[in-house]
């Protein structure tokens, strides 16, 4: 059987929740998720809206057959892998910021 | 010719029942069965998200769709890519953090279990009964198009579904996921191969690929030719509501994804937040490559195979296997096409593991029987068993339906009940203190009624067909729609978020934003999450 669950008290998770580490944290995650999250949606659609409201601009050619329609949209899968990337070296700073959290609360509890 | 494609469907068979009959025997317990033990790998699990997610709509709609339509078809692909974003950087982690198998255990954590529950099954099920139907709909119309000689509709749908309920019911989730793995890397092998061969018909130019595009000739409805820059976009999505559906269709996909249940519980078969995260980017490479692919695939079907020609051969759906014909013969085609019956069996499987999981944990464990198990195993038992009635449903429903159904509308009706009622709930139970069981129940059932509703009268379901549509092809209420866009999502996903957001305003429940604190730092912190383990 895998380990119980970590269980404590409502006051604990209040004092964690409350802590400055945790506000850290919670803070670090903001910065980038908020701005990041924001960005790929306006981003993304702004590819359907100008497909369907700019037809015409859209179908611009600019490499031989090769229209700014594409080329938005082969563009919109780099946007997607060059913000997951970002993410992941974003998030190993949140790693380290909750590893110590966790490693507070465990002493907080006590012996386990 | 037949017998090669028989020959490759028996192999992927068998192979993938040894894998269940491998998994059987490691698959006791809950933890085991439900969640492979949480002992995935990141990488392993990035690849079976990509067999979870890329179904037979991606590799024989996609490519069907461009072949026909062109560019807007490639609107799919991007929007099914990027749509990880907001699993990435929403869902993911704090899912894996804070729940066990299911959605709805996050949901559960600080709402009143019991109607939480019952309705994000309710949910669950809806999501993963239409789209299973909409596969094996599929399945059939394909394996019949290949085996015609051997075997009949009804016969290839019972045998699709009788294979889903062995892997499901024997192999639980570390066969699906296996299933899964060895699919996603035959489909991206398949559509590598196919795309290169595409390339060096156009003799490795670029130039000469993209000007072909600029001329598809085709015959229209009336026997007309016509000749069409298929790069250009607008040619599916036309205006006056075609721009708003295109709108309506992204929103569904980027925020459905985050809520399709079948997706959602791979989170919970590796060890923890970190390797969920890892899987999310793995599945992101798999799948952004694979779309761009449908690029090749797509429009090298326009182009090398014609539309005329894969009209009178099968249909849109077979624009994949007749380039995979076109370009390297027969024992191609029969590669393309298994791929494509195997790339059916993963996605089925996973739907089936999904919506047994949420039927067993959620439904009869928590909502029925107050969250204890009556006797040890008592939770797998009925999973098993609702695997059974999960299987024994899609292939009656599919049967009933015959080959030529219009199902694809029910895959857009999976993302948007995904998007509608799913998102907006998990989301605001992990976002919002406030956020209460009042607001969850009525944010489910508001989100799924209006996309059903939404769906039912739009021009999916209902148009005035001309005599010569027969049967269940037949649109199902012959009226002009009263809702114009067939992606409900754009009015469906904002009444899903005001129906939770009203229905927690109009009540009050002090221990739901008691315990938001220690959702909040356990989801934020993996404190106390369920761990990798043998059980």
């Amino acid at each position: 059987m895998a380990e119980e669950r970590y269980q404590t008290s409502q006051a604990i998770w209040d004092k964690m929740a409350n802590s400055q580490e945790f506000k850290d944290l919670m803070a670090t995650k903001r910065t980038f998720i908020v701005p990041a999250f924001i960005f790929f949606v306006l981003y993304y659609f702004a590819l359907p809206v100008l497909d369907g409201y700019a037809p015409q601009f859209m179908a611009t050619k600019v490499i031989g057959n090769v229209n700014l329609a594409y080329l938005f949209a082969l563009s919109q899968f780099f946007m997607a892998w060059i913000i997951a990337g970002l993410y992941v070296k974003a998030a190993n700073n949140f790693d380290r910021l909750a590893k110590d959290i966790v490693a507070k609360a465990e002493t907080l509890k006590g012996g386990k | 010719m037949v017998s090669v494609p028989l020959f490759m469907f028996l192999l992927f068979i068998a192979i993938t029942l040894g894998i269940t009959f491998w998994a059987s025997k490691r698959s006791q317990g809950a933890g085991a069965y439900f969640a492979a033990s949480r002992q995935i790998k990141g990488w392993q699990n990035g690849i079976a998200v990509a067999g979870d997610y890329m179904s037979a709509a991606s590799f024989l709609g996609i490519a069907g769709i461009i072949a026909f339509q062109g560019y807007d078809g490639f609107l799919f692909s991007v929007g099914w890519l990027v749509a990880y974003l907001t699993v990435l950087l929403v869902i993911a982690e704090p899912l894996r953090n804070a729940g066990k198998y299911t959605m709805a255990d996050v949901l559960a954590y600080r709402l009143k279990p019991r109607p939480v529950r019952a309705m994000a099954a309710l949910s669950t099920l809806t999501v993963s009964t239409f789209y299973m139907i909409a596969q094996m709909v599929g399945a059939g119309a394909l394996v019949k198009l290949l085996l015609g000689g051997y075997v009949n509709y009804n016969q290839a749908v019972t045998g699709v579904g009788i294979l889903m309920i062995v892997y499901v019911v024997f192999g639980g989730m570390l066969a699906t996921t296996w299933v899964q793995i060895i699919k996603a890397i035959l489909l991206m092998a398949g559509t590598f191969l196919l795309s290169i061969l595409v390339m060096a018909h156009f003799h490795f130019s670029f130039g000469d690929f993209f000007s072909a595009i600029g001329h598809v000739t085709y015959h229209d409805a009336k026997g007309a030719e016509v000749v069409k820059d298929f790069m250009t976009p607008g040619l599916r999505y036309k205006p006056p509501y075609g721009p708003l559906d295109l709108v309506s269709l992204g929103l569904a996909l980027i925020f459905g994804t985050a809520g399709l249940p079948h997706i959602l519980v791979r989170f919970y078969t590796v060890p923890d937040a970190k390797t969920a995260r890892n899987s999310v980017v793995w599945a992101m490479v798999l799948i952004g490559t694979f779309y761009i692919m449908t690029t090749f695939l797509g429009f090298g079907a326009a182009t090398i195979v014609g539309p005329d020609f894969i009209k009178t051969h099968g249909g849109t759906n077979m624009s994949a296997p007749l380039l995979a014909q076109a370009l390297a013969g027969n024992i191609f085609f029969a590669f393309i096409s298994a791929i494509a019956f195997a790339t059916i069996l993963a996605v089925v499987a996973g739907l089936t593991i999904s919506a047994t999981t949420s039927f067993s944990h959620d439904f009869w464990t928590n909502v029925i029987h107050s969250g204890v198990e009556r006797k040890p195993g008592e939770e797998v038992m009925v999973a098993r068993i609702s695997a059974f009635v999960v299987g024994a449903v899609a292939i009656g429903i599919a049967i009933l339906l015959g080959p030529t159904a219009n199902v694809a509308f029910l895959v857009a009706l999976a993302f948007a009940v995904a998007a509608s009622a799913n998102l907006p709930v998990i989301v605001l139970s992990i976002f919002w203190r406030r956020f209460n069981t009042a607001g969850a129940v009525t944010g489910l059932g508001v989100g799924l009624l209006a996309s059903i509703g939404l769906i039912i009268v739009s021009p999916s379901l209902m148009a005035i067909d001309p005599p010569t549509v027969v049967g269940t092809a037949r649109h199902l209420i012959q009226a002009k729609a009263l809702f114009p866009l067939e992606n409900p999502g754009i009015l469906s996903i904002p009444l899903g978020f005001i129906g939770a957001i009203v229905g927690t305003l109009l009540s009050n429940e002090p221990s739901s934003q008691e315990k938001f604190n220690e959702l909040l730092v356990r989801s934020n912190t993996g404190l106390g999450a369920e761990r990798a383990g043998s059980h």
